[in-house]
C-alpha cells in the first residue's frame, strides 16, 4: 500500500492481488490488482454485481479459491507477513484461527445429520487442541454470544429456522478468535427483519471482540447499515473506495452514482429508478480501456483506450478518467 | 368506485393445507391440523393498477399469486375475474380463456425457462397452447412483438438462442416475454427480479411499467421489498401469516404505515442515508409463528411491542384508517 497513512501496520493488506480462473484451457481473470487495506476492527463493505470479483477477493483473503484459480500476482499481507494464500497446507494455521467466513446458505454449509452443539465444537477440538468436554463448553459460551440459548444446542439444523442458522453459522465463525470474519452475503437468503436482526447482531460482536470485517454484498443499503467504508468493484477492479458517508453523499465514480440511483429509496423521494443502461460485462471477452465504458453515460475517448488508474480523491480512493481529468485541471488551474 | 372497474377481486380467500398426520394420530382420532396458508383475503385490482403484495417467507404471497392464476385451488372464498365467478373451474380447457388473460412471471429463470427450447419455443409456447395464432408468420410477429416489448431487440438475434447464451437479465426478459405474448390484462409477478443484480433489476422494472402505462395491464407485484413495492405501486398490501394487515396507496403504507407490522417492516429496511423513523418502536423480536399454529387472536399479538389484552382474544378487523387505507390492528380504533 503506498496510502499507509497508519503508524501503525493494518491488519490485513491485500497488494496487486490478480487471479484467474482456468477454463477448459482459457483463462479468464477474476480480480485485477486489487489492493486496500483493513485496519483492526474496522467494517469494510465489497460491493458489486455477480461477476465484479467481489467473492473472489474475498476467498483468496481466506485461501478458499476454488481448484482452477490461480494467483497471479500480487500478495496479501496478514500484520505485516505474507500470507501463502495459494498454498492450502501452509494456510491452515491461519485460517478460522485469524481469518473466517461466514458463507450465505446457512443450510447447505451446516452438516445436516450433526446436532449444531457438536458443529461448532468441532473446529475448537481441531484448531484450538481442546478436549471434548472443553470444546462443547466452549461451544455452549459461543451460542450464547450469538444469541441462541445454549438448551438449543442439541437440535439438529434442520429444526431452526433460517435466522438461527446463521446465527450458528457466525458462532462457527467465532470458534476460534479470529480477528477478520468475512460474511459473503451473510444475510442475502434472510427476510428484512431478520436480516435486521443478524445485522445488528454483527455489529455489537464486532465492537465487543474488536473484528475487522469484509461484508460481501450486492446491497449497498446493507452496507450503509453495517459498515464504515465501502469498496464498490466492477469487472475485477476496485473503482471506487471511501467512507460510507463520503460514498452515498457524493458518489465520484459514475458506475458507484448509477447504483445508488438504482436502489429504490424512498427518503430520497425520487420513486422512479433510473435503470443502468446495458448488461454486465463478460469476464472472457472483457471491454478494453475503463470496463464500465460501454455502460458509463460520461465515457469519453480517454476511455475506451486507457485504463485509468485507481488515484486518491479526497477521503477515497477512485479509478476513473473523470477525476484525474479534473485533479489535473485543479493542478493546472493552482499552477 | 364500482365493482367492474376491478379486473380482479378476491373475497375471503382461503387456502389451507391439510396436514397429513401419522398413522398414530389416526388411530387414536387426533384431529389433523391444517396449514393456513392464506387465511381470509380480500384484495381487488383494478384495470391497469399496479398492486404490490409485501411479506416475509412464510406470510403466504406466493399462495396468493398462484390462486390467482389457478395453480392452487382455494379452501374458500371466491376467486372473482371480471365479476365472473372462478373460483371453482378447473380443468385446462375449461381454463384456456382465463389463462389467455392472466398470465403469472416467476422468480427463478433459471428454472423457469426448459434448458432445450430456444428463446422463440419458449415464447411461442403459449401462443401456440392457447391457439391464439393461425400461421408461421403471425407467430413470427407476436414473438417478435412480445421479445421487443420485454426489452429484447432486436428481437430476431434472440430467435435462436438458448437459455444458457443469455445473462440473468435477458432470462428474466425472456420469461416476461413469455407471459406477454397472449397479451393478458393481468400479470402476477412473484419476485420477479429478486434474483437479479441491481443495476438490471431497474430495467426490469421499467418494462413492466412500460406494459402498464401502454396496454392498461395490470399487475400484482409480489415482494418481500417494501421500497422496492413504493417505486412500482400504486397500492402495497401487507401481508402476515396470511392475512393482509394493511393495504393502501404507496405512499401511504410508506411513509403513513398505521399497522406495527408495517411499521416494523419498515424500520427494519436498510436504507441509504439511515432509517430516520428507526427507534419510535423497539426492533420486533423473534420470528414468524408457523402457519399451522396460528396464534389466537390478532395473529401478530406474540410479537407485537403494542399488543394489549384485546389483542390477545380477539382477532381485530380492517379498520379504515384513511381515505382507502387499512389496518387490522385495534389500537388503529383510537
Amino acid at each position: 500500500m503506498t496510502n499507509s497513512s497508519q503508524d501503525n501496520v493494518p491488519l490485513l493488506e491485500v497488494d496487486r492481488l490478480s487471479v484467474d480462473y482456468g477454463l477448459k484451457g482459457v483463462s479468464s481473470r477474476a480480480i485485477d490488482r486489487v489492493s486496500f487495506a483493513l485496519r483492526a476492527g474496522e467494517a469494510v463493505g465489497l460491493v458489486g454485481e455477480s461477476g465484479s470479483g467481489k467473492t473472489t477477493t474475498a476467498m483468496a483473503i481466506a485461501s478458499l479459491l476454488s481448484p482452477n484459480a490461480r494467483v497471479n500476482e500480487g500478495e496479501v499481507r496478514y500484520r505485516g507477513k505474507r500470507l501463502p494464500i495459494d498454498d492450502d497446507a501452509a494456510m491452515r494455521p491461519h485460517r478460522w484461527s485469524e481469518t473466517s467466513v461466514v458463507f450465505q446458505g446457512a443450510m447447505n454449509a451446516l452438516n445436516p445429520v450433526h446436532r449444531i452443539l457438536k458443529q461448532i465444537a468441532e473446529p475448537c477440538m481441531l484448531k484450538l487442541g481442546m478436549s471434548r468436554g472443553e470444546a462443547t463448553a466452549r461451544a455452549r459460551e459461543l451460542l450464547e454470544l450469538v444469541g441462541i440459548p445454549a438448551d438449543r444446542g442439541s437440535a439438529y439444523p434442520h429444526e431452526l429456522s433460517g435466522g438461527m442458522r446463521q446465527r450458528v453459522m457466525i458462532a462457527m465463525a467465532l470458534a476460534c478468535r479470529p480477528s477478520i470474519v468475512i460474511g459473503d452475503e451473510p444475510t442475502t437468503a434472510l427476510d428484512v427483519i431478520t436480516q435486521a436482526q443478524i445485522l445488528k447482531l454483527l455489529g455489537e460482536l464486532r465492537s465487543r471482540l474488536n473484528l475487522a470485517l469484509i461484508l460481501i454484498t450486492h446491497d449497498l443499503s446493507v452496507v450503509a447499515e453495517a459498515c464504515d467504508r465501502v469498496m464498490i468493484m466492477y469487472a475485477g477492479r476496485i473503482v471506487e473506495d471511501g467512507t460510507v458517508a463520503d460514498i452515498f453523499a457524493q458518489p465520484k465514480h459514475p458506475y458507484t452514482r448509477l447504483l445508488i440511483d438504482s436502489i429504490p429509496n424512498p427518503a430520497s423521494g425520487k420513486r422512479i429508478i433510473r435503470p443502468i443502461p446495458g448488461d454486465p460485462p463478460n469476464l472472457m471477452n472483457r471491454p478494453s480501456g475503463c470496463a464500465f465504458h460501454p455502460r458509463c453515460p460520461s465515457a469519453m475517448a480517454v476511455c475506451v483506450t486507457e485504463v485509468p488508474s485507481f488515484d486518491e480523491c479526497g477521503q477515497g480512493r477512485v479509478a476513473c478518467h473523470l477525476h484525474r481529468s479534473s485533479q489535473e485541471d485543479k493542478v493546472a488551474v493552482h499552477a | 368506485m364500482p365493482d367492474t372497474a376491478d379486473i380482479l377481486r378476491l373475497e375471503s380467500m382461503q387456502v389451507h393445507f391439510p396436514i397429513q398426520g401419522g398413522l398414530f394420530d389416526r388411530v387414536l382420532g387426533r384431529p389433523a391440523g391444517a396449514v393456513r396458508a392464506v387465511d381470509g383475503i380480500d384484495l381487488n385490482i383494478g384495470r391497469g393498477e399496479i398492486v404490490a403484495l409485501v411479506g416475509e417467507s412464510g406470510s403466504g404471497k406466493t399462495t396468493v399469486g398462484r390462486v390467482i392464476t389457478k395453480l392452487a385451488q382455494p379452501t374458500g372464498g371466491r376467486l372473482l375475474f371480471e365479476g365472473e365467478d372462478m373460483t371453482s373451474v378447473r380443468g385446462s380447457s375449461a381454463l384456456r380463456p382465463y389463462r389467455h388473460r392472466v398470465q403469472m412471471i416467476f422468480q427463478d429463470a433459471y428454472q423457469a425457462l426448459n434448458p432445450r427450447h430456444t428463446v422463440f419455443d419458449v415464447v411461442a409456447e403459449p401462443l401456440r397452447s392457447l391457439r391464439l395464432v393461425d400461421n408461421a408468420s403471425q407467430l413470427a410477429d407476436r414473438v417478435s412483438e412480445a421479445l421487443a416489448a420485454a426489452g429484447l431487440n432486436p428481437p430476431g438475434d434472440f430467435f435462436a438462442r438458448f437459455p444458457h447464451e443469455l445473462s440473468g437479465g435477458q432470462r428474466q426478459r425472456v420469461v416476461i416475454a413469455g407471459a406477454l405474448a397472449v397479451r393478458p390484462e393481468l400479470i402476477v409477478a412473484d419476485e420477479p427480479v429478486s434474483m437479479l443484480d441491481v443495476s438490471i433489476r431497474a430495467q426490469i422494472l421499467q418494462v413492466l411499467v412500460d406494459l402498464r402505462d401502454k396496454h392498461n395491464m395490470a399487475l400484482l407485484f409480489i415482494t418481500h421489498d417494501l421500497p422496492l413495492a413504493w417505486s412500482i405501486a400504486d397500492r402495497i398490501a401487507v401481508l402476515y401469516l396470511g392475512k393482509l394487515v394493511e393495504i393502501g396507496s404507496a405512499d401511504e403504507i410508506t411513509f403513513n404505515p398505521r399497522h406495527p407490522y408495517t411499521v416494523a417492516l419498515r424500520n427494519a429496511t436498510p436504507q441509504i442515508g439511515g432509517n430516520a423513523d428507526r427507534g419510535k418502536l423497539p426492533a420486533l423480536q423473534g420470528e414468524v409463528p408457523s402457519a399451522a399454529r396460528v396464534p389466537r387472536g390478532c395473529r401478530f399479538h406474540p410479537r407485537c411491542p403494542l399488543a394489549f389484552d384485546r389483542c390477545r382474544e380477539e382477532e381485530p378487523p380492517a379498520i379504515e384508517v384513511g381515505p382507502q387505507h387499512l389496518s387490522a390492528c385495534w389500537r388503529s380504533e383510537c
